[in-house]
């Protein structure tokens, strides 16, 4: 049994690793790559894959998390402001695509139960494909992307009805055990059902916000990050059973988790935790759609099948281009949305088989739309290979273009806001600077949010935090941990993968410090020095120097140092020569100390020496004295 | 061989200015003109004066750019006047390393130029108030040249501010490519 669940993840992972790449160098994009990889392992290519759909089955999850994922993104306000798209956009969509399909069905000769059966399942699109390109090309927070978004969230809630309607538009007897599995909850009278739903909602939404914080807070104070992932995953797999107890859809439970946990200090960090299951899981959909197309049925009925694929999508974009179009929206945004969308969805699969159990649809039809289903799916990359193109098009014939709906990030980030950290935030922010606080200490976290400060949780190194607390959008990243590697480590990854910002570091000594520079920041500390300084000055002052003479002579000698420290930053890669340099500065040192001396000036007496000027007028005397 | 021109800017609060701001804009875009901002450079006072004596001996004609504040400079261009003029490299028996040289003031009045008259508010002209630095230049063996300035900065509309300006990049101009007497 492990041996060939081995075996199968072997298999799954060589054949994404092996595709994936090589479509996304060939500009395919990863979906492509994945569906192409499934096809490639399937009963119709190597017939390797073993049971599709029972891994398509346990892949669906990842939809799950990337519906929580999308939720964590969309704080409750955003969501209310979005409710317009979602209930227009979202159901008319929807609506017209039924009707549309369904008139195509009675145009064949269906009976008019199946045709609108059809035409509801097919008006589902792919919630994994067109979320996973948006992403994958940074489009999300375009026009055109939160417009798709609007759209699959209200295909989402559309699933329950449409789940209740289809058992009414049965031609004969169902033959599986009766309505889908509801389990308990089918057995309630109507109303128990309605409380029911309403309670896990309510679960969902109450509990999120009351119970989870605290929570993840003593999760988070053990310090063991596998106990943290494994919290995020239990929360997200909680809610997703807790939906399905009630006939709820899971995705639109973990959406509605995620949009809760959307103002938590833990957004990031579950952000960064949920991530890699739900990339891992979503390819392995892609594969199993791939390797579950049945390539028996499309060689038996070649024209029928890509006839019905091509109209599927044809419609499907239409009725989204003409939406668009209608209600004016900017000729790329409807382009991007039409192509997203054209394809049929995971939930059609779904549909599919309850309504083949339910006798709605006869198998042999059944069967044959999953097919088109999947083919359809694998349409979309291809179609939005030419978006690009034709989008620059569109964009340079429609005049003025719309600019991106963006949403306003901070412009700095902190990482590490202990007692270092702190005073750098206090400083911007009391210049009205928008700062975003990455770190790991929650008593630090606790006390500075209930002062209004935007903290998040989470270790700063980590790429995917980063990128969640907004570096890519950052102008300067400013790194005061307190533990030197780390500091490199995140001085290193910014300067990988967020250029733009500008990077200010805390080094802990001069060694340090030389390493900082060399990591690739643009400007250092020392965090000991200045106070280190101040200290000196005070003691100088205590020693009888007048204050502003021990000020100015602090403030030289940092100078100097400073001079000092960056030439040998510089000059340090190879060994022989920091050694050189290093004899040479303290001689350089000395011989500045030796310069001042001849000059009749100490160090901290710099500047307004008169003693050259006196002596010249006391020679000037004399000699008029000599004269006179 | 034209003249290099060093203008040393000091203008506490630039992001507030504008006559200043303007003006250095249009120097900083003569070829040949080094725009110097003391107050960037030196945000602490901590005038390097090695530094600052280097880049007046690569200098022909050197400006001190300001606003006029209480009938004098900035405090900044004081400070540099009290550390970087050295006795004995500025001024002095030996002092001669600035001799031959220009000095123009480039400086914004507020007030307009009537009220910098014998009759108005200041009652003496910018000119006369310019003393000490005309002074200075002596003292230095520099030239001391007819100093620009901008009166009435408070009321001045946008579109006189760049006719200004433009005098003024174009009396750098000149400066720079004035044949040495």
């Amino acid at each position: 049994m492990s041996e060939g669940f081995l075996a199968q993840a072997f298999v799954y992972l060589l054949a994404a690793v092996a595709t994936v790449p090589i479509a996304k160098r060939l500009g395919l994009g990863s979906v492509l790559g994945y569906l192409l990889a499934g096809v490639a392992i399937g009963p119709f290519g190597l017939n390797l894959a073993g049971n599709a759909g029972e891994v398509m089955h346990f892949a669906e999850f990842g939809v799950v998390m990337m519906l929580f994922l999308v939720g964590l993104e969309l704080r409750p306000a955003r969501l209310w402001a979005m409710r317009g798209p979602v209930l227009g956009a979202g159901g008319l969509q929807v609506g017209l695509t039924a009707a549309a399909v369904g008139g195509i069905g009675l145009a064949f000769g269906y009976d008019w139960r199946m045709a609108l059966a059809a035409g509801l399942i097919l008006a589902m699109s792919s919630t994994a494909i067109a979320l996973q390109i948006l992403a994958e090309r940074g489009l999300q927070k375009t026009g055109g992307g939160e417009t798709t978004f609007a759209v699959l969230l209200f295909q989402d809630v559309a699933v329950i009805p449409i789940l209740t309607v289809l058992p009414l538009l049965a031609l004969a007897p169902a033959t599986g055990g009766g309505a889908h599995d509801e389990g308990w909850i089918a057995t309630l009278p109507p109303w128990g059902q309605a409380i029911a739903v309403l309670g896990a909602v309510a679960a969902v939404v109450v509990g999120g916000r009351l119970l989870t914080r605290p929570a993840f807070r003593i999760i988070a104070e053990t310090k063991l990050r596998e106990i943290f992932t494994a919290s995020a995953l239990l929360l997200v797999v909680g809610i997703a059973l807790l939906m399905e107890a009630v006939g709820l859809s899971p995705a639109l439970g973990a959406f509605l988790g995620g949009v809760v946990l959307a103002e938590s200090e833990f957004r990031h960090e579950l952000e960064g935790d949920i991530e890699p299951f739900k990339g891992l899981l979503l390819g392995l959909f892609f594969l199993s759609v791939g390797a579950g197309i049945d390539f028996a049925q499309v060689a038996a009925a070649p024209f029928t099948v890509a006839g019905l694929v091509l109209l599927l999508v044809l419609v499907k974009a239409a009725v989204l281009a003409g939406l668009g179009l209608a209600t004016r929206r900017p000729r790329t945004e409807v382009l991007l949305t039409a192509l997203l969308l054209s394809q049929g969805g995971e939930f059609a699969f779904v549909l599919l088989a309850f309504a083949t159990q339910n006798g709605v649809l006869p198998v042999a039809e059944a069967s044959l739309l999953v097919s088109v289903v999947a083919l359809s799916m694998l349409v979309t990359p291809l179609l939005m290979m030419t978006y690009g193109r034709l989008a620059d098009r569109l964009a340079d014939a429609d005049l003025p273009p719309e600019p991106d709906a963006i949403e306003p990030q901070g412009s700095v980030v902190i990482a590490g806001f202990g007692r270092f950290g702190q005073i750098i935030g206090r400083l911007l922010m009391a210049q009205g600077h928008t700062v975003t606080v990455l770190d790991h200490d929650m008593e630090t976290i606790e006390t500075l949010r209930s002062f209004g400060f935007r903290v998040f949780y989470g270790d700063a190194s980590r790429l995917d935090l980063l990128q969640a607390a907004g570096a890519a959008e950052a102008a300067l990243v400013v790194v005061a941990t307190d533990a030197p590697e780390t500091t490199l480590s995140i001085i290193g990854t910014v300067r990988r993968h967020f250029p733009q910002a500008e990077i200010l570091a805390r080094a802990a000594d001069r060694n340090h410090a030389y390493a900082v520079i060399e990591a690739g920041a643009h400007g250092m500390v020392r965090e000991t020095f200045g106070s280190a300084l101040e200290l000196g000055v005070e003691a100088l002052r205590r020693l009888g120097l007048p204050a502003y003479e021990a000020e100015r002579a602090g403030r030289l000698f940092r100078r100097h140092d400073l001079r000092t420290l960056h030439r040998l930053g510089a000059l340090r890669g190879d060994d022989g020569r920091y050694r050189l340099a290093v004899r040479e500065a303290s001689e350089r040192l000395s011989a500045v100390l030796e310069r001042d001396k001849a000059r009749g000036r100490i160090i901290h007496s710099e500047g307004w020496d008169t003693t050259s000027l006196v002596e010249e007028v006391r020679r000037n005397a004399a000699l008029k004295q000599a004269e006179g | 061989m034209p003249q290099r021109i060093l203008v040393l800017l000091a203008h506490p609060v630039r992001r507030r200015s504008r006559a200043n701001a303007a003006l250095a804009e249009a120097a900083r875009r003569v070829e040949g003109v080094r725009l110097h901002d003391l107050y960037d450079a030196y945000p602490d006072f901590l005038i390097d004066v090695e530094a600052e004596q280097a880049l007046l001996l690569e200098h022909d004609v050197i400006v001190f750019q300001h606003p006029i504040y209480w009938y004098s400079s900035p405090a900044i261009l004081k400070e540099w006047q009290d550390l970087v003029l050295e006795h004995g490299f500025a001024y002095g028996r030996e002092g001669t390393a600035l001799a031959g040289k220009s000095l123009l003031s480039a400086v914004t009045a507020g007030g307009g130029e009537a009220s910098y008259s014998p009759g108005g508010l200041n009652r003496r002209s910018i000119e006369e108030f310019l003393r000490p630095f005309e002074a200075t230049a002596r003292l230095c063996h520099m030239r001391w040249l007819p100093p620009f300035i901008l009166h009435g900065t408070h009321l001045l509309e946008p579109a006189a501010l760049e006719r200004h300006a433009a005098d003024y990049a174009a009396l750098l101009q000149d400066l720079r490519d004035m044949v040495e007497a």
